[in-house]
């Protein structure tokens, strides 16, 4: 027997197991943290492409951790899907480590060691969501992901503690409720391996165990992922979280929880059983067309643009769910490459805000009027992610909405094509809005007219003395070369994706949903 | 309704449990409360699992010698899974409330008071 592919392994591992060394070896030596950090990550997205080549080469496999098989065993599966994930979320946590490294080093405080423990450890969660192929183990690393996101969001200061433990609350809840679920679930069927279920809910008509356990599974799940009207945590924990958090959170947190949701339906649910007695897909669809709605509306209210950018994630959310909810390939392969598009685009915002907030201190948009010619590469930055968002090819998000659209005319649901276009349009009022403002509008005189911004203190806009009476926009100077590097890789990312999303449709994710 | 819930005695005795603990969590002011809440909340979810476990008349799952008697019959046993199963949902819980009551140190220490009320209307100032 040939010795199985040790890859899987790293993906998750390597974070789990440095984890815990960097916090020791931080309170050693400081600047190891960082480094060891990011090796680590940079370990996890090389063996997360690795697998990806190796499934595209071969087959899609599986590893038996121990090598213990199922059902006994737990098995990581490692098909097209869970490796172009995981390759997306190692890389986009790459590039986003390295670029809110300065904010890291001054929000972690003396702890550096700690922080980036905490990030690892995130990351081991995410990963481990995303390869396993039992329903428990998912719920285990859903709680470790979960945990290290709780605590970094709490660590953002006297706001950010209220929505640090409100974010706890609920989101245990949310696991708790996936629990549940699991345990209605493995008493109908006997088994905790999502194949082996899936085998034995088609097998048998459906119980009502098992439809009440896909119940409290996708309420637990719609928790984690913010679907309305189960988001009401998100905008305090998004826009509160310290700015070296929330850039990595926001792009890849929920999208894992959608990614889990996206696996219910492809490894453990039959096709039918969700949209008989139980009508989950349904719900799935209408909740996520009212949340594409509600969420671009809200966004479109925002003054702050990280509450802005939260608010447009619950958007960018639901139209994963619905992607779920139609269930036909096209639109499962949509909603995932909607899930990699979302990672890069919102990095490049979030970390746009955070560059932002670096060298000015301020986050209203009407405060960063002028800010355009003084920050090229970020604001380019921005505007390229926005552009994205809203959907004008060629950049990514023009064809995961395109391709979306086409499934709703497929299935002959037209009020998603309405929704999806609609959508842009909304899309286009808030992004457009602060466009405009850095862009068009002059700097404004006053440093007074700032209103209720609290201006960072600690933003470096005064670099001359003989400016520090003119307006602190005027003031900025373009972030420094790391931290608008992976920005900009970000942001040609979105337009690389776009321009090459046929060949990962094609060959990556089509095959992989059906 | 009343030989209903007594038929099913454990179920209802869960979901009453899970409604108290979904209470603590929503309606209650105090943070510590919310904690309990939530860990009322867990504890339900762990019987739930122990009690679908349980076979009538079946005995705690450690095999004896077994030599020439054939095979052990599955129903003479408690299924052990869910209990192995639940001692790392007890892990997973702990590390939940332990994390919970350090973040309500931390708040405590922040703003001498951990009303939630109280918390809102400081933090808006």
């Amino acid at each position: 027997m040939d010795p199985q592919p040790q890859l899987p392994v790293f993906i998750v591992g390597a974070p789990l197991l440095f984890s815990v060394i960097v916090p020791v070896l931080g309170r050693i030596w400081r600047h190891s943290a960082f480094l060891l950090a990011l090796a680590t990550v940079a370990v996890a997205a090389v063996a997360s492409a690795l697998s990806l080549e190796l499934v595209l080469r071969k087959e899609p496999f599986s590893y038996h951790l121990g090598g213990w098989a199922p059902p006994v065993g737990i098995e990581y599966v490692i098909d097209e899907v869970s490796a172009f994930v995981c390759v997306v979320i190692t890389s986009v946590s790459f590039l986003v480590l390295v670029s809110t490294r300065r904010w890291a080093e001054r929000e972690a405080g003396d702890r550096p060691g700690v922080f980036y423990g905490l990030v690892l450890l995130l990351l081991a969660g995410l990963t481990g969501i995303v390869v396993t192929g039992d329903l428990f183990n998912l719920f285990v690393f859903l709680e470790i992901a979960s945990l290290a996101a709780y605590a970094l969001v709490f660590i953002g200061g006297r706001k950010a503690m209220l929505a640090g433990f409100r974010y706890l609350i609920i989101g245990s809840i949310g696991g708790a409720l996936y629990l549940l679920g699991v345990g209605f679930i493995y008493f109908a069927t006997g088994t905790l391996n999502m194949i082996e279920a899936r085998e034995l809910l088609e097998g048998t008509p459906s119980t009502r165990a098992a439809q009440v356990g896909a119940v409290f599974i996708f309420a637990g799940l719609g928790l984690k992922m913010a679907l309305v009207p189960m988001h009401l945590w998100l905008p305090d924990a998004y826009e509160h979280a310290p700015s070296s958090v929330n850039s990595l959170i926001a792009p890849v947190m929920t999208k894992v929880a959608a990614y889990a949701m996206l696996r219910m339906f492809l490894s453990v649910f039959p096709a039918g059983f969700l949209s008989g007695t139980v009508p989950i897909a349904d719900a799935l669809l209408i909740l996520g067309l009212i949340g594409i709605v509600f969420g671009s509306v809200a966004a479109a209210g925002q003054s702050d643009i990280r509450r802005m950018l939260a608010y447009s994630s619950i958007s960018q959310l639901a139209f994963i769910a619905v992607g779920i909810g139609l269930g036909s390939p096209l639109a499962l392969a949509a909603a995932l490459l909607h899930v990699a598009n979302h990672a890069a685009m919102k990095a490049t915002l979030f970390l746009a805000a955070a560059s932002v907030r670096l060298r000015v201190g301020l986050q209203r948009t009407h405060n960063l009027a002028g800010l355009g010619p003084r920050m090229p590469l970020t604001m380019g930055a921005f505007a390229i992610g926005s552009v994205a968002m809203i959907g004008i090819p060629p950049t990514a998000g023009f064809f995961s909405k395109w391709y979306m659209a086409q499934a709703g005319v497929d299935e002959g649901q037209w009020v998603v094509v309405a929704v999806v276009l609609f959508s842009s349009l909304l899309t286009a009022v808030y992004l457009f809005k602060v466009l405009e403002q850095v862009y068009l509008r002059p700097a404004k005189p006053e440093p007074s007219a700032h209103g209720d911004d609290e201006r960072d203190a600690s933003a470096d806009a005064a670099p001359r003395p003989e400016l520090a009476m003119r307006p602190v926009v005027e003031r900025a100077r373009e972030a420094p070369f790391d931290v608008w590097l992976p920005l900009v890789v970000l942001a040609a990312a979105t337009v690389v994706l776009g321009v090459i999303n046929v060949v990962i449709m094609d060959h990556v994710l089509l095959p992989g949903v059906s | 309704m009343i030989e209903e819930i007594s038929a099913r005695f454990p179920y209802w005795a869960i979901a009453v449990l899970l409604v108290v603990g979904l209470y603590g969590m929503m309606g209650k002011r105090s943070l510590v409360k919310q904690v309990i809440g939530l860990s009322i909340f867990q504890s339900a979810i762990i019987l739930f699992f122990i009690s679908g476990s349980l076979l009538e008349g079946a005995t705690i799952p450690i095999l004896y010698s077994v030599h020439g008697e054939g095979h052990a019959n599955p129903d003479d046993f408690v299924n052990p899974l869910p209990h192995v199963l639940m001692l790392t949902a007890i892990v997973v819980g702990v590390a939940i409330i332990g994390v919970a009551l350090s973040f309500l140190v931390s708040i405590y220490r922040e703003f001498g008071t951990l009303d939630e009320r109280e918390l809102l209307d400081d933090v808006r100032e």
